[in-house]
């Protein structure tokens, strides 16, 4: 399943957006955190954790997805959210702890809740699995469209609730799509001495389901493979399994000093930076020309400038604001 | 600190290398001491506290773990059976929802359940604390909901000192030992660390007892009892306290399990008057368990109804001002003292 010119240009459009806020966020978290970084400081506190080089994920598997659909992310969630649709304005302004963020402040970066589009993501790893399991089989028994996609790390595929999840999935043949962005790195920990087998895809035959890998990190490639999963699982065909080998541009987290990474391979990821590569097969395949190119960027800058700008100019809550919500 | 050793040579250091130090030490003599947990190899632990260990130590006995909380913490309860004496990391305590039932029903009612035939000697070190915008599935200290559970003992400790000692004598128990050492006093810059728990800490090893609250400051108008970052905001609503000619002694608990509720009595019986600060929720917690136990021996004791500054009952909002409002500080503390001065 080959996108066309349209989708193509969608999907690189939003890894334009998604890069672009990626490095307005950096730029933000420092300030106030310089020259003693102190994690407490500056107007974006807290852990920030970006999702650099792995935008094509995001951009392949929600290409094929409506505001109706479900998706979970991760503690590195900004690219799915774009690409899911989510509002940008009021995610900025919950990065920043501001009144008018999707939750008020009180969630920040890693707790991103976006109902108008279906998307939600939190701290923990795995912890997004076993709900787009729960989210599929309510679509089910209320015979409601959708089909729910869990976004994890290759970590993630170490714990229990990966195993119990697919199994659910599988076992009650739900419209499920498990997406795993193998980007190798656990923190400080590699995959290969994580994880007994060198592909998480296999594990899908455990649970009788497809597995797919997409190398590369390539969007046209995952779109293909998500392309299919979703087709079939929209149509009654139970879930699927894909791992995608992607590349994690920056650090864990903000002020990670990265001296686990061997010498030379951030060089080498930077290299194959996925959106350099993306615009060069569009201009060749004259899908894309240079002033469009420069109109996409342009395009995308604003978006993400209006939002950071929306952000910063929000009150923040008052702090007694903190007592509320406990409750429905 | 009172245990605090004089010594001529003072050697300041930060928790997390008191730990590391205290870890590397039992490792050189006991060679069943081994450690587990993510990050706790080549990166030293996130915050710190196992840095130099797997250069020391190699891979096979400093172990970095996948991400598999209930894997990891349920296989040192069968080493720690079989005969060895594993130190797992659980890197946040927040993390616990994915393994409690290896904490809780395993690694805690085993020894129990056997009669006691069955020792787990293990060592569960663990992150608590907030105040840096984490959010809610990062900073809580959950002290509660751990020491309420029977069968494991639960430190805390304030200072590079006592955490030194605390983690010898954790490792040497026989009995699993919940080790919560809070961000904010670890000595790493990026957590903003507060200076008064990085103090003079010996080389020779040494321990900290178990059930001991230490009196961390005299006073006679008012004892304020907490544990780890808690200790600290007491001190300095001390400080605060005597510029308005208010004595106020400061306990530091320690250990919550086991724990020196005589200590606390006798401070109380002293002072007449009794402040909680706990950055643990409010409700069914630390803060009620001290408050009880000094009503429960002796009431008459108490000039005035006890107080405490809590953790509000609600989850830890990611925002600043929000976060900050919800935090325990010594102006809390203060204004606690003054709804019960007149007593």
């Amino acid at each position: 399943m080959q996108p066309n010119r349209e989708q193509q240009l969608w999907m690189y459009e939003h890894m334009l957006v998604s890069r672009y806020f990626e490095e307005t966020i950096e730029k933000i978290y420092l300030e106030g955190k310089t020259p003693a970084f102190n994690m407490a400081n500056g107007p974006i506190p807290g852990e920030m954790h970006l999702s650099n080089g792995q935008e094509p994920c995001a951009v392949g598997v929600c290409a094929h997805l409506n505001a109706g659909d479900i998706v979970t992310s991760t503690h590195r969630p900004h690219h799915i959210a774009i690409a899911k649709g989510v509002d940008l304005d009021r995610m900025a302004a919950e990065i920043f702890g501001k009144k008018t963020g999707l939750s008020g402040g009180r969630g920040g970066h890693m707790h991103i809740f976006d109902p108008a589009v279906n998307f939600s993501c939190s701290g923990i790893i795995a912890q997004g699995m076993a709900p787009v399991v729960g989210a599929a089989l309510s679509r089910k028994m209320s015979n409601r469209e959708g089909v729910a996609v869990a976004f994890l790390g290759e970590g993630a595929a170490n714990q229990g609730a990966f195993h119990e999840s697919l199994n659910l999935a599988a076992v009650w043949e739900l419209p499920v799509i498990f997406v795993i962005e193998d980007n190798s790195w656990g923190i400080s920990v590699p995959k290969a001495d994580a994880t007994a087998v060198p592909r998480n895809d296999v594990r899908a035959a455990a649970y009788g389901m497809p597995g797919v890998y997409v190398a590369d990190n390539d969007p046209l490639a995952i779109f293909d493979a998500a392309g299919e999963a979703i087709a079939r699982a929209r149509s009654g065909g139970g879930p699927t399994l894909i791992e995608i080998e992607t590349w994690r541009l920056a650090g864990h987290f903000m002020g990670d000093a990265e001296g686990y990474r061997p010498k030379g391979e951030k060089d080498a990821l930077f290299a194959k930076d996925p959106i350099p590569r993306l615009r060069e097969r569009l201009i060749a395949a004259g899908d894309l020309t240079a002033e469009d190119d420069a109109a996409l960027a342009a395009k995308a800058r604003a978006r993400v400038d209006a939002a950071i700008e929306f952000a910063r100019n929000s009150d923040y809550p008052a702090a007694e604001e903190a007592l509320d919500r406990v409750f429905a | 600190m009172n245990d605090k050793v004089s010594a001529t040579n003072e050697r300041r250091l930060t928790i997390a290398r008191a730990m590391a130090e205290a870890i590397a030490q039992e490792m050189r003599v006991d060679e069943r001491v081994f450690v587990m947990g993510e990050d706790i190899g080549t990166l030293g632990g996130v915050f710190g506290n196992t840095r130099g260990l797997v250069e020391e130590f190699g891979k096979l006995r400093v172990r970095d773990t996948p991400i598999s909380e209930t894997g990891f913490i349920g296989a040192a309860v069968g080493a720690a059976s079989d005969g060895m004496r594993p130190i797992v990391e659980l890197m946040f305590v927040d993390f616990f929802g994915v393994c409690m039932d290896a904490i809780y029903n395993l690694m805690a009612k085993n020894t129990y359940f056997s009669g006691g035939s069955v020792k787990v000697p293990l060592v569960l070190m663990t992150s608590t604390g907030g105040g840096y915008s984490d959010a809610g599935q990062h900073s809580q200290c959950l002290y509660g909901t751990f020491a309420h559970l029977p069968g494991m003992k639960v430190v805390s400790p304030s200072n590079a000192y006592d955490a030194k000692g605390m983690m010898t004598a954790a490792i040497r128990d026989e009995n699993p030992v919940i080790f919560m050492y809070h961000k904010g006093l670890q000595g790493m810059g990026w957590l903003g660390t507060e200076p008064g728990a990085t103090v003079n800490v010996p080389e020779e090893s040494y321990e900290v007892p178990f059930g001991k609250a230490a009196v961390v400051r005299e006073g006679t108008d008012v004892t304020i009892v907490g544990l780890a970052m808690g200790v600290h905001n007491a001190l300095k609503a001390a400080d605060l306290l005597a510029k308005k000619g208010v004595s106020a002694e400061v306990v530091d608990l320690r250990t919550l399990v086991p724990l020196d509720r005589d200590t606390v009595f006798n401070s109380v019986k002293k002072t007449g008057r009794l402040i909680v600060v706990d950055e643990d929720y409010h409700s069914f917690g630390v803060s009620g368990e001290i408050i009880a136990s000094v009503c429960e021996r002796d009431v008459s004791v108490l000039k005035a109804a006890p107080r405490r500054v809590a953790y509000p009952d609600v989850p830890i909002p990611f925002s600043r001002p929000m976060e900050q409002f919800c935090l325990p500080n010594p102006d809390k503390i203060v204004a606690a003292f003054d709804t019960i001065a007149g007593a």
